[in-house]
């Protein structure tokens, strides 16, 4: 007999008008294993996985349940063959408790009133079941990540799925946090769950996944064992050549100091203490000065402090020379500041805009941009948008004029990184510049990075992620509770000892 | 890839428009067929004739000009709700300001006999300082703009009862008369009257209001002040984070949008056309009909001057439905339903993308 698929997906094609999202893909989930699928963004995973929910229907191609060939023609459909999914952003309901969003949708009733207690035993029975540590009664907003993402995975258990999908579940969470969800998807695997597993983080899916399927520009490019490949191949696999994964660069040739913190505190937004404490440094010119910390450890705010986003409840800032603590926004910007923000959508771009619009959102009130009389000067946007397109390879389907909603994630950030960078700055401030993207463009960001560095300018990174941390910078700070309890050198440290100082189990003294 | 012509915003903005008027005057006629069978269909003809009803050519003439004496008053309203939503503001508070611009122009003209130009911009100053308390409110305390909007209306049609109250005829509630009280501050009428058989309310209030309509197109298209008023409306965080003044531009926004509204009560009351009632209990409907205009012309300032005529067009033609079978009220009544119908056009336009969506699916399927 042959292998027991638990859903299969065969021959999909899923055609737009003018691009072939998905061509003749095929993917076998056995039962019971955690299946990888990689692609760089765009390679048509969201398309395939829309296509297994139901949401669109493809024009060739069968899906099989247990062998059996079924029709999903909408989400309800993928609901009842028990087909579920986490979603890369949350679908929570803020202010209700873990309970009621588990419950949600399918709340059990009796003459209309809700068996609450039914439903509280049966979700206590399944968190112990999976290792699955939830406080039902908490209240979403003030639980951490990671919980809510279990309340997500306990949500697809409640509704009995055997097929679970996880979209890039790790984005968001702590090293810790992610380590503990791997624990998860083991045991759901084990208890005989299904697991789809969308990444394109090739540790994690060497570390849990039985299998890998990987998808580029559309295509099938291949099923392999996680056993018996290496990340190199995978990444091989997964962008059609080989990527380096250190990040070259010449010994740091630093300069006057460019920016100068000092003793700078920031009020946090979420509760009464200061987020960030006392926090002084230096970046000098020709150098990348590194922030790492787990998530939520002041970074954020810091970063609001020194972009001007959020007012500094004391403390100096200084640029080049020039006394930026209380200055706007656009001073900042004026004097040399360019900021990648740390979150693209929300910062970073006018979703509803043109691209070409969004390309000069730091420039328009120049006289390249606008004549005298404050009209706009439209060919001059209009070339300069041509030019940052060409130079930072910004994809997109109508050029100039498309919106930047429509476009791809890593290339509106290469957009923002293309738009910062051309202001010749001399303060690059980069906030996890690389949050969400494929190996290519993470690369691509990174060079870019260094490049300015050797231009003589001054990068300041914020990082989460380690590899980066250890890989990019030339000076590491780490920051822990808003403040700053550590300086290393990448070359002499280790992630361990990073690690100990970024859970603040250790912390040194450090000088600006 | 070829632009699918459907897909271009001028050409859906049309079609919802027109499904719009066409189900408001459907279900209009319907409520007719149940209050009165017999006279339904005359009556929903008349209201969409208005002047045409009348036989003759140059009365024709003159109650058009009618029409478009109050025209210009919704049209600038339409605008100044624009203007603000585009900022990512709904100014509801249209009305509020609409009737701080009447009392300030009415009060001028009878009480100091003030001439037209320093009546009118009165009112704008009026109707941008009620702007401006709705903006600073918003900007520096957070407060909604609609409820502080719609309570700033009551505030200030109590005050300007009040104050107009000092200009009333004594034997009326009503304002005294512009003709014989308030003659220099009559909008000059440049001999546009005698194109409409002597309509000595047609002024030049009417292509004013057009130019402004075309001023405020170019403003936010062209501008780099237009820039970046629309770029704080789509994305507040956005413009902050490049170092767009995000309060001021709301503020100025609003402050424009008021001075629009009191413009356009200037356009209306310094024509004479109506008095200001002094007993009045509820701001004038100007403001909220000029809602509908706005999206009836589908948030476009030169669809905004046929949507505002379209609605003064049939509320007047209202006015002609026979009173013998129909009680006063549904003149009113039926002009309301085909203007609440006009709101549903941003609704009509989402629906028709789902369906081109749905159609391209299966194109490109084909291709």
């Amino acid at each position: 007999m042959a292998e027991q698929y638990a859903i299969e997906m065969l021959n999909i094609t899923k055609r737009f008008p003018g691009i072939i999202a998905n061509d003749n893909i095929t993917l076998q989930l056995k039962k019971g294993e955690i299946h990888a699928l990689l692609g760089e963004n765009g390679a048509g995973k969201s398309t395939l996985m829309s296509v297994l929910f139901g949401l669109y229907q493809p024009e060739e191609g069968i899906i099989k349940k247990d062998g059996v060939e079924v029709k999903i023609n909408d989400p309800n459909d993928a609901n009842a063959l028990g087909i579920g999914m986490v979603h890369q952003h949350f679908k929570l309901v803020e202010c209700f408790t873990v309970l009621d969003n588990i419950i949600m949708g399918v709340e059990p009733t009796k003459h209309g009133f809700l068996q609450k207690d039914e439903a509280r035993k049966k979700v206590v029975e399944l968190s112990k079941r999976y290792g699955l540590a939830v406080d039902p009664d908490a209240i979403i907003e003030d639980i951490t990540v990671g919980m809510q993402q279990r309340t997500e995975i306990l949500k697809m258990l409640y509704r009995e799925n055997e097929i679970l999908i996880f979209d890039e579940p790790t984005a968001v969470l702590t090293p810790q946090e992610i380590s503990e969800l791997m624990q998860i998807m083991k045991n759901l695997a084990a208890e005989g769950k299904s697991i789809l597993f969308i990444s394109h983080k090739l540790a994690e899916i060497m570390e849990v996944a039985d299998r890998c399927s990987v998808l580029r520009k559309g295509k099938y490019i291949g099923t392999v064992e996680t056993k018996s490949t290496t990340m190199e191949e995978l990444s091989a696999m997964m962008v059609g050549r080989n990527v380096n994964f250190h990040v070259e660069k010449k010994p740091a040739n630093v300069g006057d100091v460019i920016l100068e913190v000092e003793d700078m505190t920031v009020a946090s937004k979420v509760h009464k203490n200061n987020a960030v404490k006392n926090v002084s440094l230096k970046v000098r010119a020709g150098e990348i000065v590194c922030i790492a910390g787990i998530d939520g450890n002041g970074q954020t705010e810091f970063v609001h402090g020194l972009t001007g986003l959020e007012p500094i409840v004391s403390g100096k800032v200084t640029l080049c020379g020039n006394d930026i603590s209380k200055a706007p926004i656009r001073d900042r910007n004026v004097l040399g500041m360019s900021h990648i923000p740390e979150d693209r959508h929300k910062h970073g771009l006018v979703l509803d805009y043109s691209l070409e619009d969004n390309l000069v959102l730091e420039r328009y009130f120049e006289p390249e941009f606008t004549n005298k009389a404050g009209f706009l000067r439209r060919d001059n946007i209009r070339s300069y948008a041509e030019k940052i397109i060409e130079q930072y390879d910004v994809r997109s389907g109508q050029g100039p004029i498309t919106m930047a909603r429509s476009m791809s994630g890593g290339n509106q950030q290469k957009a923002i990184v293309g738009r910062e960078i051309d202001k010749n700055p001399e303060l690059l401030i980069a906030v996890q510049p690389t949050r969400g993207l494929d190996v290519g463009a993470i690369e691509y960001i990174h060079k870019q990075l260094v490049a300015q560095r050797d231009a003589g300018k001054a990068v300041l990174l914020v990082s989460l992620e380690l590899d980066e941390v250890m890989d990019v910078p030339d000076r590491i700070l780490v920051m822990y509770e808003g403040e700053i309890v550590g300086e290393f050198d990448p070359k002499t440290t280790t992630e361990e000892e990073l690690g100990l100082y970024m859970a603040g189990a250790k912390r040194m003294e450090v000088k600006a | 890839m070829k632009k699918n012509i459907w897909r271009t915003n001028g050409m859906q903005s049309l079609i919802a428009s027109m499904i719009c008027i066409i189900l408001g005057l459907l279900i209009g006629y319907i409520v007719l067929l149940f209050i009165n069978p017999s006279g339904a269909f005359t009556a929903i003809l008349t209201i969409v004739k208005n002047f045409m009803t009348y036989g003759r050519a140059n009365i024709r003439l003159k109650y058009f000009g009618s029409t478009l004496v109050k025209t210009a008053p919704l049209l600038m309203c339409a605008l100044s709700i624009l203007f603000s939503y585009k900022v990512g503001l709904f100014n509801i508070g249209c009305s509020g300001q609409f009737t701080a611009g009447a009392c300030a122009a009415l009060y001028a003209a009878l009480k100091w006999g003030w001439g037209w130009l320093p009546c009118l911009l009165l009112a704008i100053i009026a109707g941008s300082v009620a702007g401006a308390i709705v903006g600073v409110l918003k900007s520096y305390c957070n407060v909604n703009e609609v409820i502080s909007g719609i309570m700033l209306n009551w505030i200030i049609l109590y005050g300007t009862n009040t104050i107009l109250t000092a200009v009333k005829e004594t034997a009326s509630p009503y304002t005294m008369q512009m003709n014989s009280y308030g003659k220099k501050a009559l909008l000059p009428s440049l001999g546009l009257g005698k194109l409409f058989s002597n309509n000595q309310y047609v002024t030049i209030a009417i292509p004013l209001s057009i130019i402004i309509a075309v001023l405020v197109m170019i403003v936010l298209d062209k501008t780099r002040f237009g820039y970046e008023l629309r770029a704080t409306g789509l994305n507040k965080n956005a413009a902050k984070y490049c170092g767009m003044k995000e309060k001021r531009n709301m503020i100025l926004s609003l402050v424009i949008s008021g001075a629009l509204a009191g413009m356009g009560a200037a356009f209306f009351y310094l024509t004479g056309y109506e008095q200001w009632e002094c007993t009045k209990a509820s701001v004038p409907a100007m403001g909220f009909n000029g809602i509908a205009a706005t999206f009836l012309g589908g948030l476009n300032p030169i669809g905004t001057i046929f949507a505002s005529f379209f609605i003064q067009h049939i509320t007047l033609g209202g006015a002609y439905v026979d009173k013998t079978m129909y009680c006063s009220q549904i003149s009113d009544l039926i002009a309301a339903i085909i203007i609440y119908l006009c709101g549903f056009v941003l609704f009509l336009k989402l629906t028709m993308n789902k369906l081109i969506d749905k159609a391209e699916e299966k194109k490109g399927g084909k291709n």
